[in-house]
């Protein structure tokens, strides 16, 4: 299965790597960096609209949650990498919003 | 050494010294990133507990200035994108492209770092130090921490630039590139929490009489 993979990459031009999956070759990282740098515009340009100011903080964590996932699995790999480093991470994240859960509730912070 | 039987997911990615068939260091720097995760989740849940409870100004609303710390993110962001060009031209074995493009990071890097220093020396001269307020102790400790994740990955990187001088970065040895660029991922995604929950969601205007 491992030669197979090895075999795909290679006849897709990406180079085979020792210990991992494919990884994207340079004009998709550059397509990724295109996509997070219009996110980040457009997250600018959402804060001085005044008619979404409503709905602001869920559109924001809506493209913050975008850029996020964008950066991990194209950029850190996860998406092409062992899923083991995945599970690593997913826990220390589930770790980190428990934690900010449980800080704000404890301090009611949205009442 | 492959002696367990491995999971599917696994099959492409055998390394032949570690039991489990992944680098050892590549699973220690997954795992201190999610140990990062949980100290970053405190800070920023320390910042939104405190960022309201000022009872003296500045307040956020008097200081931050949103086009400037756009253009920040911005920098942030491409020195993300040169990483993973520095990484990429190393795996291919264009080693002096890679070196060029680890310069790139180690510059944005200093210029978002400079840009912070700047952003602190406009906010003391307003009136916001760190013990001027809540607002002012949670913010700054946050983005201090940040700024000083930023600051050591610089270092990481310009060592990265000497060792490729001295040879000792090679294709064969891309996954020291590739550890260091997972770091410089990681400060960036940092980022993308702060600049969304620090500086572009509106705090609520101080309480009457406070």
């Amino acid at each position: 299965m491992a030669d197979t993979r090895i075999e795909e990459q290679e006849a897709a031009g990406h180079p085979a790597r020792p210990h991992g999956g494919r990884h994207p070759s340079p004009k998709e990282y550059i397509r990724i960096a295109v996509i997070l740098a219009a996110i980040t515009a457009a997250e600018v340009v959402v804060y001085y609209v005044e008619g979404v100011q409503e709905f602001l903080v869920p559109i924001l964590f809506l493209f913050s949650a975008l850029k996020f996932a964008l950066v991990v699995l194209w950029f850190m790999h996860l998406k092409f990498d062992s899923k083991t480093y995945a599970r690593f991470f997913v826990l220390g994240l589930a770790g980190a919003l428990t934690l900010y859960l449980v800080v704000l509730l404890t301090f009611r912070v949205w009442s | 050494m492959a002696t367990l039987a491995q999971p599917a997911e696994h099959a492409a990615t055998d390394h032949a010294d570690t039991s489990t068939g992944l680098p050892n260091a590549k699973l220690a720097i997954w795992l201190f990133l999610a140990s990062d995760c949980l100290l970053f989740g405190a800070l920023i849940s320390t910042y939104v507990l405190y960022r309201n409870a000022s009872a003296v100004g500045p307040f956020p609303s008097d200081v931050f200035d949103i086009p400037y710390t756009s253009v920040s993110s911005f920098v942030l962001l491409a020195s993300s994108l040169t990483m993973v060009l520095a990484l990429a031209a190393l795996q291919r074995g264009d080693v002096a492209r890679s070196r060029v493009w680890l310069l790139a990071t180690a510059m944005l890097g200093m210029t978002f770092v400079g840009g912070q220093v700047y952003e602190f020396t406009v906010f003391v001269e307003e009136g916001l130090s760190l013990s001027t307020n809540m607002f002012g102790t949670s913010f700054y400790v946050l983005t201090g921490f940040h700024g000083a994740h930023v600051t050591v990955g610089v270092i990481m990187l310009l060592t990265l630039v000497a060792l490729s001088f001295g040879g000792r970065i090679t294709p064969e040895r891309s996954e020291t590139v590739e550890l260091v660029g997972l770091y410089w991922h990681f400060v960036d995604i940092v980022w993308i929490a702060i600049f969304t929950i620090v500086y572009l969601i509106p705090t609520n205007p101080p309480a009457a009489g406070a």
